[in-house]
């Protein structure tokens, strides 16, 4: 028997009893970020693979999507941080070893490369917005100068958008300190899901049936590899040391089976691609409910994933310090 | 480079929690954090049981995975040792070292959100003096000293003593050591 309980107080905010220092806008940023990254690298395809006529959504309205998604998780991560002021510290020293570091400034490359790709598609997907970009001083000139450039910056954006999709899953696995997450599988996953949540995004957009069929198609394969990345993941963590069995126990018949499996798996990977199977052989099924499967699946993934590393620990004291017991001695 | 280290007598501490008092008094932790912390372990079956008191912290590690994964550079080594420090104005807070820390050593300091941590008491070494849970210890159990120096008094408890270091597996090469 070992029991190990603490003998003076410890019950730092956010650490004690068990991790929480991260809470929904992580797993929010991560999921938007990786759908920002199959955004971009969807409508650079439908460029380079010159898709105008086959492709009308992706090729000029899809781009437009990317930075507005990936705003709305950079404000998550904005909100996340404990030290918001000092922001800007992110862009003052750039740390190798950081994966976050990389991150960052992944982040300061992708986003130039995400406008001029967007201000590429304007004047042919959105006229309106294009016409009130050319009434600002030098609007025409930018314009014209993303459209004359439109194949290179599709050519930059791939593999920026890679790393960007890529980079979200190393982020956790770089802390080797929380056994669920320390796997290489997880900078695979997270891009494989980013595409697919983005072929998923697509599909509610797209009005060609040729177009449709293509992201159809395409989804299926990569919930099919997002499936069996999930399969390796499970493997590899249930073939390592003990914290690893430890960790992945939780997602086989520990407290996190249940949500792991019925809450994830089954509606957000399953059921989706049970549905794009029949949707391809003519069985037609609401598209839009499928779409909204699968990005609630890929949200599930980066949110139990950031769960199931924080509860994954190295440290676990039997007995925690209970501040309720301080109230007490009020009374 | 001075690799700086901590050595505990887990058979001569009580568990009184005397260095917890004397951290939080020395650098002003704010009420309801806690830089270190004492933990009670019991091994055994009854009537055949072993009890140890360990009075824990950041380990200082020499492979420190909250430095390597912060990205901005606030967490570094303190001059050329193995004392890890968070500079609070590089600190976004985003807890990556939280995250990285094996130990759970890290707390978010409040209210202002930089992340804290034992410092070893980096500020009393510069004066001679040692941290203040080794000044402070009732039972004389905690010794503080240079590990690259073979004469100092941490160097020979470590050559005469058996000892063990919390968690060596993860590889963050730990310098809390506990004498068994």
């Amino acid at each position: 028997m070992v029991e190990e309980l603490l003998v003076t107080a410890r019950y730092n905010a956010k650490v004690d009893p068990s991790l929480a220092i991260w809470s929904w806008e992580i797993p929010v940023y991560l999921f938007l970020g990786g759908l920002t990254a199959g955004i971009m690298c969807f409508a650079a395809y439908a460029v380079l693979a010159h898709k105008a006529a086959d492709m009308p959504f992706t090729h000029d309205r899809f781009a437009l999507w990317a930075p507005v998604v990936l705003s709305v998780g950079m404000t998550a991560l904005f909100l996340d941080l404990e030290h918001k002021l000092y922001i800007f510290r992110f862009y003052t020293s750039f740390e190798p070893a950081s994966p976050m570091s990389w991150g960052a400034w992944i982040l300061v490359l992708v986003y130039p490369l995400m406008v001029l790709q967007t201000f590429s598609t304007l004047r042919r997907g959105y006229p309106a917005l294009a016409g009130w970009i050319e009434r600002l001083p030098f609007g025409p000139e930018v314009l014209n100068l993303s459209e004359k450039f439109r194949r290179p910056v599709a050519a930059l954006v791939i593999p920026m958008a890679v790393s960007l999709g890529i980079y979200t899953g190393v982020l956790l696995s770089a802390f080797s300190a929380r056994p669920f997450w320390n796997t290489g599988l997880l900078g695979p996953l997270f891009l494989v899901s980013g595409l697919s949540t983005a072929a998923a995004l697509a599909l509610i957009g797209v009005r060609l049936d040729r177009e449709k069929h293509f992201f159809t198609r395409t989804d299926i394969t990569l919930i099919g590899i997002e499936l069996t990345l999930i399969a390796l993941l499970i493997i590899n963590l249930s073939t390592g040391a003990a914290q690893q069995l430890e960790a992945v126990n939780l997602i086989l018949g520990g407290e996190y089976t249940v949500p792991f499996w019925l809450w994830f798996v089954l509606p957000g990977l399953l059921v989706p691609v049970v549905l794009e199977t029949f949707e391809l052989r003519g069985i037609r099924s609401s598209s839009l409910a499928t779409s909204l499967l699968v990005l609630y699946g890929g949200f599930m993934l980066r949110y139990l994933t950031v769960e199931l590393g924080q509860i994954s620990t190295w440290t676990d004291y039997a007995i925690q310090f209970d501040p309720q017991l301080l109230l007490r001695l009020t009374h | 480079m001075i690799n700086y280290a901590m050595v505990i007598d887990t058979t001569a501490c009580i568990g009184c929690g005397d260095c917890v008092v004397a951290c939080k008094n020395e650098n002003h932790v704010p009420a309801g954090l806690n830089r270190d912390w004492v933990v009670e372990e019991t091994r055994g079956e009854y009537p055949h049981l072993y009890t140890e008191f360990r009075s824990e912290r950041c380990n200082h590690c020499g492979h420190a995975t909250c430095v390597t994964n912060c990205p901005t550079g606030a967490s570094h080594y303190w001059k050329d040792t193995n004392i890890v420090l968070v500079a609070s104005e590089k600190c976004t807070g985003c807890k990556a070292c939280i995250a990285a820390c094996p130990y759970d050593a890290r707390l978010i300091m409040h209210p202002q959100g930089y992340i804290d941590k034992c410092t070893f008491c980096h500020h009393r070494l510069e004066q001679g003096l040692d941290p203040a849970c080794v000044s402070t210890c009732p039972t004389g159990c905690m010794y503080f000293g240079i590990m690259n120096d073979p004469d100092s008094h941490v160097s020979r408890l470590l050559r005469s003593r058996i000892h063990k270091t919390l968690l060596p597996e993860t590889g963050n090469i730990p310098n809390v050591y506990y004498l068994v």
